[in-house]
């Protein structure tokens, strides 16, 4: 259909810009890591993060001679930042796997030219957030004391905790994240191999691919596994945050003990995961003009899904309220009314406006075409995501049944840099990512320009 | 010593996914079986053309997922119920609600390693060298071309009527693939 015939608010933007082939894809995609010249942005992003990173090393490394005693937990705030960070940044890897299993599942061709970087956000949010617990254990270097193995001690693990649950949902999400990646990277990995000018790049490259060579019977398995693996993945990426919210839900304190918290929980990762494929993808197709390649088409169906996450937690949110009405318990009220009034309060309506007022404007398709007004939208539901989970940590922790037991949470400078650190590690892993391995899945993006429906000439 | 360069095959070079399909049918249909199709990306049909029967690799899923959540069972309800069992106020030893989540997980873990070590199995990976790296345009593979490879070893296979059955397809070019450079 021709672009003219349409009026501007019904024309869907292209899944491809036009003019793409086999070949322009594949020296487009490759070009941006097998190029000598590393963008001058490159280097700015990744020094500063560097320094942050520099910080992490040094927040960790006093943490460890100190203890955690330089954080502001304490009793009755035992979690803190370390549990709030953990909750978000496994959240954020969330979308990455929805990207790439569920909407594989799916069949849905615009996930194509996002699944990769999504990917790699997922292992590194995930690997951020698994330094948080280890963090805070008080003494990290027992931390094998959780995986079941044969020891003197003649001890097993706790089974019935969730904190051991933990353990095994975030390494096999991790592990299978990983796997996932890695097998959807060793075809391009090939390309790379065989478009390397630089003998030391070619070896590089050939190594990872494994010596792929296309053959026919080759991707006959690949294709299965692929699929199969996305079958495995889509049920591990709903039961990680599940998990997580059971650490909250098995502990019997009010505004943590409710069966809305697993579905909720999923559905804000996806959501915080949705807003941090769009924070990154936007400033990534502009730096690397990326259009052809991730079009406005990508991030528009992006922001839609963020819209509809938000909704359901939006939708959460009435419901924890009208279960701590409906519970006729005082302490779930008092819980719930704390945190609208309590000390906390100006987070709680910071909450609100971040997570759910600033999103409504997606329902705008004005705001929908402009990919500033998205990224705003995007930043501001990180910033939410995150409020959420400190007032669902702290809230409830700081004034449960004893008045006497009561306290206040304020986190330290430590608190703060460790925080700060863990998004530098973030920035600088993704960089690094960018700059040597294809950020764009290329074979599936060629498996599917032929499609009728991805162009719209 | 001087070793000699065996034939590996006769390969031919097409620039779409529907020339190589109409070879792969081609070839089948004049009888030759040690046949192979090599493509940027899957192509769909492909598969079907060359006679491929459903992927094993399933069943490597399949029994690692088995296998994984009998390990998370039995590695719960052993230390639970006799290597360390802890009365905690009379309840069951065996408290299978809470042990649901990790035979899930180890399912998953297990399930998903064994396909994809399967996979490479199969596929026989790492595999660093291979005759059809000699073919210099065989690079292409990965970008932008189709290839299809008629083994030497096929019982058919004589090198004039091959090659000039290579060449009636009217392909990009056919090339004599040898097991060293």
């Amino acid at each position: 259909m021709m672009r003219e015939e349409l009026p501007e608010a019904t024309y869907t933007p292209p899944l491809v810009g036009p003019g793409q082939t086999y070949s322009t894809i594949t020296e487009k995609i490759s070009s941006i890591v097998l190029s000598p010249h590393t963008p001058l942005e490159w280097f700015a992003v990744a020094g500063l993060a560097f320094t942050g990173v520099m910080m992490l090393f040094y927040s960790l490394a006093y943490l460890l001679v100190r203890g955690i005693g330089i954080w502001g937990v304490n009793i009755p705030i035992a979690w803190g930042f370390a549990i709030v960070n953990f909750v978000w940044w496994i959240g954020i890897g969330h979308a990455g796997t929805l990207i790439s299993a569920i909407l594989l599942l799916m069949h849905q061709a615009w996930r194509q030219s996002i699944n990769r970087f999504a990917e790699a956000m997922t292992l590194f949010a995930v690997t951020c957030a698994g330094l948080y617990p280890l963090a805070h254990l008080g003494r990290p270097w027992f931390f094998y004391w959780l995986i079941p193995y044969p020891n003197t001690m003649d001890l097993w693990p706790q089974w019935r905790s969730p904190l051991v649950w933990d353990v095994f949902a975030i390494s096999t999400y991790l592990t299978i994240s990983f796997v996932f990646w890695y097998i959807g990277l060793i075809p391009d990995l090939a390309t790379f191999r065989d478009r390397a000018q630089n003998r030391f790049v070619r070896l590089i490259y050939g190594i990872l691919a494994m010596g792929w060579r296309g053959s026919a019977r080759h991707w006959h398995h690949y294709e299965t596994v692929f699929v199969l693996l996305a079958g495995l993945a889509t049920p591990l990426v709903v039961s990680v945050h599940t998990v997580v919210s059971l650490d909250f839900t098995i502990s019997i304190l009010p505004g943590w003990h409710a069966t809305i918290f697993p579905p909720y929980f999923v559905a804000g990762a996806i959501y915080s995961g949705f807003a941090m494929v769009l924070t990154l993808a936007i400033p990534l197709r502009k730096l690397y003009h990326l259009e052809d390649l991730i079009t406005m088409r990508h991030i528009q169906n992006m922001a839609k899904l963020m819209l509809a996450t938000g909704m359901i937690v939006a939708y959460s949110y009435v419901i924890e309220a009208f279960t701590a009405w409906y519970s006729g318990s005082n302490y779930e009220q008092f819980t719930f009314m704390n945190r609208l009034l309590g000390p906390y309060g100006w987070l709680y309506a910071l909450l609100i406006l971040t997570n759910l007022i600033v999103p409504q404007a997606l329902w705008s398709a004005r705001v929908r075409g402009k990919t500033l007004a998205i990224l705003a939208v995007a930043l501001s539901v990180n910033v939410g995501m995150w409020l959420e989970r400190f007032i669902i940590v702290i809230t409830s922790l700081h004034r449960d049944f004893l008045p006497s037991s009561w306290g206040m949470y304020y986190p330290t400078i430590w608190d703060i840099s460790t925080f700060l650190g863990t998004i530098a590690l973030f920035v600088m892993l993704f960089f690094i990512f960018i700059r040597l391995l294809p950020m764009i899945s290329v074979f599936e993006m060629k498996q599917i320009i032929d499609k009728p429906e991805v162009r719209v000439e | 010593m001087k070793t000699r360069s065996l034939l590996y095959g006769f390969l031919a070079e097409f620039d779409n996914p529907d020339a190589l399909k109409e070879c792969i049918r081609q070839a089948r249909k004049a009888g030759f079986r040690r046949i192979d199709a090599y493509t940027p990306f899957p192509v769909e049909g492909v598969a079907e053309e060359l006679g491929l029967q459903h992927s094993k690799v399933r069943y490597f899923v399949l029994f690692g997922g088995i296998a994984g959540a009998l390990t998370g069972w039995f590695m719960q309800y052993y230390s639970a119920v006799f290597d360390y069992p802890l009365n905690i106020g009379g309840r069951p030893l065996n408290s299978w609600p809470s042990f649901v989540i990790i035979v899930f997980e180890l399912t998953i873990l297990f399930g998903g390693l064994s396909g994809v070590f399967g996979m490479l199995a199969l596929n026989g990976l790492p595999k660093p060298h291979h005759p059809l790296f000699n073919e210099p345009s065989f690079d292409r593979v990965t970008q932008d071309r189709f290839f299809f490879c008629i083994e030497a070893r096929d019982p058919q296979f004589d090198r004039e009527g091959t090659w000039n059955f290579l060449q009636g397809l009217k392909p990009e070019g056919v090339y004599a693939v040898h097991d060293l450079p």
